[in-house]
């Protein structure tokens, strides 16, 4: 790490995280003057024009990579036309130990008096939340599903390679062409369709205004320093930002420049989740690294610092402020921007290149929190990549996170995708499979499956609050097989995923008429031959996903059931008065429940059979729902941190695990009931058919001990082939034992900057709030001999 | 048997299934694994764990347990070690120290992993207390193993007839031999027994041309003098075949085990062998041409 990322690192990691209200005051500016003049398209595209001429620039002193989203490093826009937070949201966010964002009391001022009264009662937010039926609320509040779309936009895409062979001029010209060709005859929506081509015309110009203004502020710049180095360096700025956006990129810094206006154009529009990611960023990049060293313009240091600059950028961008029921489900600054490393090229080869090591040095050197990289391991993956990336997870950062190309192929091959789309596909978020560059695979919301067992058990009633939120399934006491408890939870499910489902679908509808993407529509293929929105089914595929938290609670649960109700002596109503009282005077029937069940992932095949079973049913009740893109929901099996929330509103459960506390977090096994080692773990999760998921989380912690020798790294690299040879989707390691973690929460200062991985992502632990740092510890310790 | 231990990455190449074998003429002061040292299997009790619910005292035929204050306690004179206690207790306060098996389920313990050994090339380690206390049942195993193309260790003392070794060796791919000291009296006097067969057996294992590493489980203040440091290099140097040697630095860890098998721990006044020493150790070692691993 040379001296400039040296002080950009520590600029980076030392700001603090603030609101910025310059984007709401000129939004609400424009739409009090202009709503109603223009087609929605139009009036969204205008506005991020208006945004684009208007923003305040920042270039830093060391930077080589331009552009902010806010004014300055980490100062965070909020978006009004999605969530207007109150006043006392601001004060909240200002004043808040955990996940603080600086605001001043004259913007909260500002706030009050022009931005809420025009938004209150307009916002998406609102405006789902007047619409939704009692029905759902009743569920959503007691904690059966959350709704990923009610405070942020749907995100979730990566791009391919399409911007760094396409400039900003190219799409205009594809757009005209377009334009030209609607058929206002014989097309019904050839004048939607001119609306939303116009939008995306006004949107290529606003990026390409942003990055001109960029140049003119790096040429003034320049004028007005003496030092010659960084006036060449200016100067190189300018040309670079003159260059890109409106054309394609011609070398490897052009490339990043490039990649980095795309990626602020899509944040800036709206705040779409998981921000944006470049999806397979060594590929792209490899044929600029290797024209430049070819032509001798390029040094590998050069390269290494354009991509260091570049990473800072994105840890300047922390997520934006998150509210209500979504603030206590995902609480972290890390906006979930992923990079995948290696995977495969379209034509089925190898992707891995010289980048994909230099990203692995990168990331070793500076472990920030944002992005976060991914190995992806196919067969064709040399073994030398993952055994260089073990290297990295040895040093106990959460990351690089391991995943599966081939299964990650398969997964969207049989989702219908074309297998040279699949293979330009990966992961992005945390664990979500896509195709990059073409495909909106939207997260809808979580699913607490342990919760539909409990509303199950209490005959469509939530026990922790006496309000009915479920169907009426039965007396569970007169229940007779386990058969016939297992019918009634599928009954159940079903009718919670029903309720999850209508009002996504509502939702979604109000997203492709009221906030459409123009922008973000440019970038994703097909967006502009179709005419449509990236949020009205304009991308090649749309999937919905719904992600489903506490398989290994769930299962569990079952077993014990299974095991002491119907196949041992234990009366249903006694378990049942025992959950209520959270097993009060109970412990010996909580430790029989909790050291006498067969347990997941312990490659024990009486709860492994169960674990499939539920499986194979919450792959009946989403898969292949309709959403309103004519396209389909699919499982996903992530939990990112809502599993400590899901638990927080959960009782006791029949594993013997007490109320309140996290559920199973992915698809990882209960905290603590996995006793049989990793192997056992990996021989379990094996047993579940992934391929027929949109992803599954395994977190495996390691004591450092464990990985102290290249010999014990080889082994790890064994584990994580062999768990890949038997279908698996993707697998995490945390390399840190309690006593570290336990100082940490003595002495929070002296570990600011330890990482630990928490979800699909890395967080900073003293950031984390008690809750996730004991469940973080209590995730068995595998220790081996 | 006393345990299984999968995902084994200390005992021998790649991902292993480590089998434990009870039973051990040895009684080093350090041993770390007490609860093999005796063939016989027996309930032990943990008052910690204990909640007080007196399951286990009422299934208790002989009447041996009562529950106090301080959590439940076990006479061991009346105790028979028949186990119903540890059936029943839902907190698993009692435990027993081994478990009776056969081959078939040995090996179906170990064909879990199958997968891993394919991916890696490993297999399964045989250790103890000293898996040649049972060398009719050992050979079953390796040979079970060996059908299926598994890669077999043996991890021993080396302290056995020459018979028994020979014929263990015949379905044995690599041994694992700890030398514990090259003089004799001192070998005695910590381990119990002579050195004299384990010298001639090591000698004999490697005249046969079989895969062995000589493993020196370092014990500050008992082995790690340069005397014998020196004479083990010269003596594993100039064994045909023998090229590696594993360096195994003493801790503290089994302490615990003791306490919980109501044994005294004898190891008590080793301190812990600190790098400075391993790393001397393992120089003087690799003098003799010898490769040397610590932690093996």
């Amino acid at each position: 790490m040379n001296e400039r990322i040296g002080r950009l690192k520590r600029e980076s990691f030392e700001a603090v995280p603030s609101i910025s209200i310059e984007r709401a005051v000129i939004e609400t500016e424009f739409y009090r003057e202009n709503y109603g003049k223009y087609s929605l398209p139009v009036l969204r595209a205008r506005f991020f024009h208006e945004l684009c001429a208007k923003k305040t620039l920042y270039i830093g002193k060391d930077e080589l990579i331009v552009g902010e989203r806010g004014p300055r490093p980490k100062a965070v826009p909020t978006f009004p036309e999605l969530t207007c937070h109150t006043a006392e949201d601001l004060r909240i966010l200002n004043s808040r130990t955990m996940t603080r964002y600086h605001v001043t009391g004259e913007d909260i001022k500002t706030y009050e008096e022009t931005v809420i009264p025009y938004w209150q009662g307009r916002s998406m937010r609102d405006r789902v939340f007047n619409h939704v039926p009692e029905d759902w609320k009743a569920a959503y509040e007691c904690g059966l599903f959350t709704e990923f779309m009610e405070q942020r936009a749907p995100g979730h895409t990566a791009l391919d390679g399409l911007i760094y062979e396409t400039g900003m001029l190219d799409f205009k010209m594809r757009i005209a062409k377009r334009l030209e060709g609607l058929d206002y005859l014989n097309d019904p929506q050839a004048s939607d369709k001119a609306e939303q081509l116009k939008a995306m015309d006004i949107a290529c110009n606003a990026v390409m205004l942003f990055a001109v203004r960029h140049a003119e502020l790096a040429d003034r710049m320049a004028d007005e320093i003496d030092d010659p180095v960084r006036q060449a360096e200016l100067r190189r700025i300018a040309d670079v930002c003159r260059r890109v956006p409106a054309h394609k990129p011609r070398d490897f810094w052009e490339a990043l420049q490039m990649y980095w206006f795309v990626h602020l154009g899509t944040i800036t529009e709206l705040n779409g989740w998981d921000a944006m990611s470049p999806g397979h960023l060594d590929q792209h990049l490899g044929p600029f690294y290797e024209q430049g060293i070819a032509d001798g313009v390029l040094t590998r240091d050069a390269a290494k610092e354009l991509l260091s600059c570049f990473w800072i950028k994105v840890n300047n961008h922390p997520a934006p402020p998150k509210v209500g029921v979504t603030a206590k489900e995902s609480g972290t600054y890390n906006d979930f921007t992923q990079i995948n490393i290696g995977g495969l090229k379209r034509d089925g080869s190898d992707g891995s290149n010289e980048v994909s090591y230099l990203i692995l040095e990168v990331v070793d050197d500076l472990h920030l929190l944002q992005p976060q990289p991914s190995v992806h391991v196919s067969e064709r993956t040399p073994e030398r990549l993952l055994k260089v990336a073990s290297r990295v997870i040895r040093c106990g950062y959460g990351y690089p996170s391991v995943f599966n190309t081939d299964m990650v192929v398969m997964e969207q091959v049989r989702a219908g995708k074309s297998v040279e789309d699949a293979r330009e596909g990966g992961t992005s978020g945390c664990i979500e499979t896509g195709s990059f560059g073409k495909e909106a695979y939207v997260l809808t919301g979580y699913l607490n499956v342990p919760k539909v067992l409990e509303v199950t058990l209490n005959n469509g009633v939530d026990p922790l609050t006496g309000r009915e939120v479920g169907l009426k399934t039965g007396d569970p006491t007169i229940f007779k097989t386990y058969g016939e408890l297992y019918d009634a939870f599928v009954r159940q499910l079903e009718y919670v995923v029903d309720l999850k489902v209508r009002v996504n679908n509502y939702i979604e509808r109000m997203y492709a008429k009221h906030s459409p993407a123009p922008f973000l529509s440019v970038v994703i293929r097909d967006c502009i031959d179709k005419g449509r929105d990236y949020y009205d089914g304009g991308p090649r595929y749309n999937t919905n996903y719904i992600q489903c938290c506490g398989i290994g609670t769930v299962t569990d649960s079952l077993s014990a059931l299974k095991t002491h109700v119907f196949g041992g002596g234990l009366d249903m109503a006694e378990l049942l008065a025992a959950l209520k009282n959270n097993f009060e005077e109970a412990e010996a029937l909580r430790l029989l429940l909790w050291n006498r069940t067969p347990f997941f992932g312990n490659d024990d095949d009486r709860a492994d059979d169960i674990m499939k079973k539920v499986y194979d049913s919450l792959f009946r009740a989403i898969d292949g729902r309709l959403n309103t893109k004519g396209s389909l929901y699919h499982l996903n099996m992530l939990s990112t941190t809502c599993h400590v929330y899901f638990g927080k509103m959960l009782g006791a459960t029949p594993n013997g695990r007490k109320a309140h506390l996290p559920e199973s977090d992915g698809t990882s096994p209960s905290h603590g009931a996995d006793r049989n080692g990793p192997t056992a773990v990996v021989k379990s999760l094996s047993k579940m058919d992934q391929a027929k998921s949109g992803g599954t989380l395994l977190n495996q912690r390691f004591l450092p001990s464990v990985l102290s020798s290249d010999r014990d790294l080889d082994k790890l690299c064994g584990l994580v082939r062999t768990y890949f040879t038997l279908g698996g989707h993707h697998i995490q390691f945390n390399v840190v034992d309690t006593e570290t973690l336990r100082k940490a929460q003595e002495t929070p200062d002296e570990y600011r900057n330890l990482l630990v991985r928490v979800a699909g992502y890395s967080d900073y632990f003293v950031d984390l709030d008690k809750d996730h740092q004991e469940e973080i510890i209590s995730r068995t310790e595998q220790e081996l001999g | 048997m006393f345990a299984v231990k999968r995902y084994a990455i200390h005992d021998g190449p790649n991902i292993r299934t480590t089998v434990f074998l009870k039973g051990c003429p040895l009684s080093c002061v350090w041993c770390h694994n007490p609860e093999g040292l005796s063939p016989a299997i027996e309930v032990v009790t943990m008052p910690e764990r204990c909640v007080g619910c007196g399951e286990c005292v009422r299934s208790c035929p002989e009447r041996a347990l009562i529950v106090t204050g301080q959590g439940v306690s076990r006479d061991t004179e009346a105790c028979t070690n028949c186990g119903q206690c540890v059936d029943i207790c839902p907190a698993l306060a009692h435990e027993r120290t081994g478990s009776g098996e056969t081959v078939e389920s040995v090996m179906e313990t170990v064909r879990k992993d199958m997968p891993f050994y394919d991916q890696t090339g490993g297999g399964v380690t045989f250790s103890g207390g000293e898996p040649l206390m049972q060398p009719v049942f050992l050979k079953k195993l390796l040979t079970a193993c060996g059908r299926l193309g598994l890669h077999r260790a043996v991890d021993t003392s080396g302290f056995a007839g020459q018979d028994v070794l020979m014929d263990v060796a015949e379905e044995t791919d690599l041994f694992l031999f700890d030398l514990k000291h090259m003089d004799d009296a001192v070998h005695r006097k910590y381990t119990g027994v002579s050195n004299e067969d384990i010298l001639a057996n090591i000698a004999a294992l490697a005249a046969a041309g079989v895969d062995m590493v000589v493993r020196l489980p370092l014990m500050p203040g008992i082995n790690d003098t340069d005397a014998n440091l020196q004479a083990t290099g010269a003596f594993v140097a100039g064994l045909a075949g023998v090229r590696r040697m594993d360096v195994l630095p003493y801790h503290a860890a089994a302490r615990s085990k003791y306490a919980k098998l109501g044994l005294e721990y004898p190891g008590f006044g080793i301190p812990k062998a600190e790098n400075g020493r391993v790393n001397h150790a393992v120089q003087i070692l690799k003098r003799h041409g010898l490769s040397v691993r610590v932690g093996g």
